[in-house]
């Protein structure tokens, strides 16, 4: 099963946002996350991730710096700012918004009651 | 992963080609480029890992980061302002099915004859270039080329019948309006109005420089950009039609001809008309050329202009003497805001929003406060004395000048301040600049339609 387009354009930012909050990242390293947190599932054309990063840097989400890989390549490392912060904390409310309605529809409460 | 120099060294050619390749796409960057091929080397290192063969794992990792196409068509998403100059450039792309290119000097050039015969017109109806007219003409002068510059968007943009209308009414009632006025020769308002026409119209011109995303900031923004490199453009052909005239007066002269009147009466105006419009065909069409100019220049006035205000500031707190009010002073403090913010237009107009605070910034700062101060100053000596003078025209307008720039100013001031202790997107003073252009296309618009009837047309 592959995630479809819009969904994953949809939680590009959050994700982002979220793998930063960990600590400070590359792009290569963020994919490599994004992909071990989905279990493979959530695919994203690998290029697709350096507007939104970028986006992300211009909003003031995220900051970025120039550094170096281990092999001493320039690599570039993003970590998440304060206004960052705040945005995650209101995607993340969203998110869970969208997250018990569907599951609200999907698992009625009574049933899943009676499970638990 | 563990390669012998051969295909070490094919490998790095193919990155090499790779690099250059997408480095051809205009809105890819340098750095952009850095970031993506450190990402591909991540990918080819685990692929090759895995097994694969460094041209296979090369491959696979090309493919894996997109097709190129698509993914130049999200950073041009994410970067239109390094996009802007390619918007119009047909053979950039070269899948560009818009107007087509070739008749595009044709139409520039058919403009600019229209602006000069917009010119000489009111010759064949009795209103030649004379003195007894010369109000009739400084008031018209932005009505006979501005429409022509519209044409040109117009046509190149290829406008629905809506913005065409939209430019007739914007044009023909300004127009209409300070031609029926009855203005008292040479009076106060007759010279705002000519003043503050262009303004206002340079703004309805600003509509089909954005075309239909008008609502757009980033597409303001590019109207400013194009603003500035245009007066560049337009600086450099004047100094060339200058030496032209210079050389045409002297060559006819050594015959014993006296060519004064081609100069005056045909070659200083309609090439000065005519240029407006090849200089916007230039900055549209040869926009890298010139591009590295305005930041520059930016970068050269802006510590120099910061130094001459804080040496002004200094010498007044040392000394104590106080601006001297004269006439003309207020003029003088509104010319040196609008320069200031014309070097801080340009810079953030030039600027990429995503590079950090750095000590430019700071620069920018303190231009900003440092005139803001010195305005005040101005400010508090003038009212001082304004009942002293009495109400004109001129004092009113330019009061009221002092006060849009001021308002601008200060909360660029401060919105600069605000990025520069990481509290707030740099975004945001952009955001400032371009929403503030309508203030300024309104207040010019109160100056020549409003002033000259609250003043009697004196």
């Amino acid at each position: 099963m592959t995630v479809g387009k819009d969904l994953v354009a949809a939680s590009a930012t959050p994700l982002v946002l979220s793998i930063l909050a960990e600590g400070e990242s590359y792009g290569y390293a963020i994919l490599k996350r994004v992909e071990e947190l989905s279990g493979g599932r959530l695919r994203w054309t690998d290029g697709m991730l350096y507007p939104v990063l970028h986006r992300l840097e211009r909003l003031g989400q995220i900051e970025g710096r120039w550094g170096k890989s281990r092999v001493g390549r320039k690599r570039k490392y993003y970590r998440i700012t304060g206004e960052g912060g705040r945005q995650l904390a209101a995607l993340r409310r969203q998110w869970e918004v969208v997250n018990d309605t569907l599951r609200g529809v999907w698992i009625p409460p009574r049933e899943s009651g009676c499970e638990a | 992963m563990r390669l012998d120099g051969s295909a070490r060294r094919e490998l790095e050619e193919r990155i090499d080609l790779w690099r250059r390749f997408v480095r051809r796409r205009n809105v890819i960057r340098q750095g952009d480029v850095d970031e993506l091929e450190d990402h591909l080397r991540n990918e080819i290192a685990e692929l090759s890992d895995a097994g694969l063969a460094p041209d296979e794992a090369f491959l696979v990792a090309v493919k894996r980061l997109g097709e190129l196409d698509e993914l130049t068509g999200e950073f041009a998403r994410e970067h239109s302002d390094r996009l802007w100059r390619q918007l119009v450039e047909p053979s950039g792309s070269g899948s560009d099915g818009g107007v087509g290119s070739r008749i595009e000097p044709a139409v520039v050039i058919g403009l600019a004859v229209a602006a000069a015969l917009a010119f000489k017109a009111p010759a064949l109806f009795g209103l030649p270039l004379s003195d007894d007219n010369a109000g009739f003409y400084l008031r018209n002068m932005s009505l006979f080329v501005l429409p022509c510059l519209f044409t040109y968007f117009g046509w190149k943009r290829q406008f629905g019948v809506r913005l065409w209308v939209f430019a007739g009414i914007a044009f023909a009632t300004a127009g209409a309006l300070v031609n029926t006025y009855p203005f008292e020769n040479e009076g106060q308002t007759e010279i705002l109005s000519a003043l503050h026409l262009p303004i206002f119209l340079w703004f309805v011109v600003g509509v089909a420089y954005t075309g239909s995303n008008w609502r757009s900031n980033a597409d303001w923004m590019h109207f400013v950009r194009f603003t500035g490199e245009l007066f560049i453009y337009y600086v450099l052909i004047a100094l060339g039609g200058g030496i032209l005239t210079a050389f045409t007066l002297f060559t006819f002269q050594a015959i014993g001809l006296d060519a004064e009147w081609l100069a005056q009466g045909w070659l200083i105006p309609c090439g000065a008309l005519g240029a407006v419009i090849v200089g916007a065909w230039l900055v549209e069409a040869k926009q890298s050329v010139i591009e590295n100019m305005a930041p520059v220049l930016t970068r050269l006035f802006t510590p120099l202009f910061t130094a001459v205000l804080l040496a002004f500031i200094a010498t007044m707190a040392w000394t104590g003497s106080s601006i001297d009010v004269e006439r003309d002073v207020l003029i003088g403090f509104d010319l040196l805001l609008v320069l200031v913010l014309g070097l801080l237009l340009y810079s953030i107009s030039a600027r990429d929003p995503r590079a950090r605070p750095g000590y430019f910034d700071i620069l920018q700062l303190v231009l900003v406060v440092s005139a803001l101060v010195v305005d005040v100053m101005a400010l508090a000596a003038i009212s001082s004395r304004i009942t002293e003078f009495g109400f004109s025209a001129n004092k009113v307008a330019a009061l009221g000048e002092n006060l849009v720039l001021l308002i601008n100013l200060s909360w660029s001031a401060w919105l600069y301040f605000r990025f520069l202790r990481g509290r707030g997107p740099f975004a945001a003073l952009e955001r400032w600049q371009t929403a503030y252009l309508p203030v300024y296309a309104g207040w010019a618009w109160i100056v020549f339609a409003v002033f000259p009837l609250a003043f009697a047309f004196a």
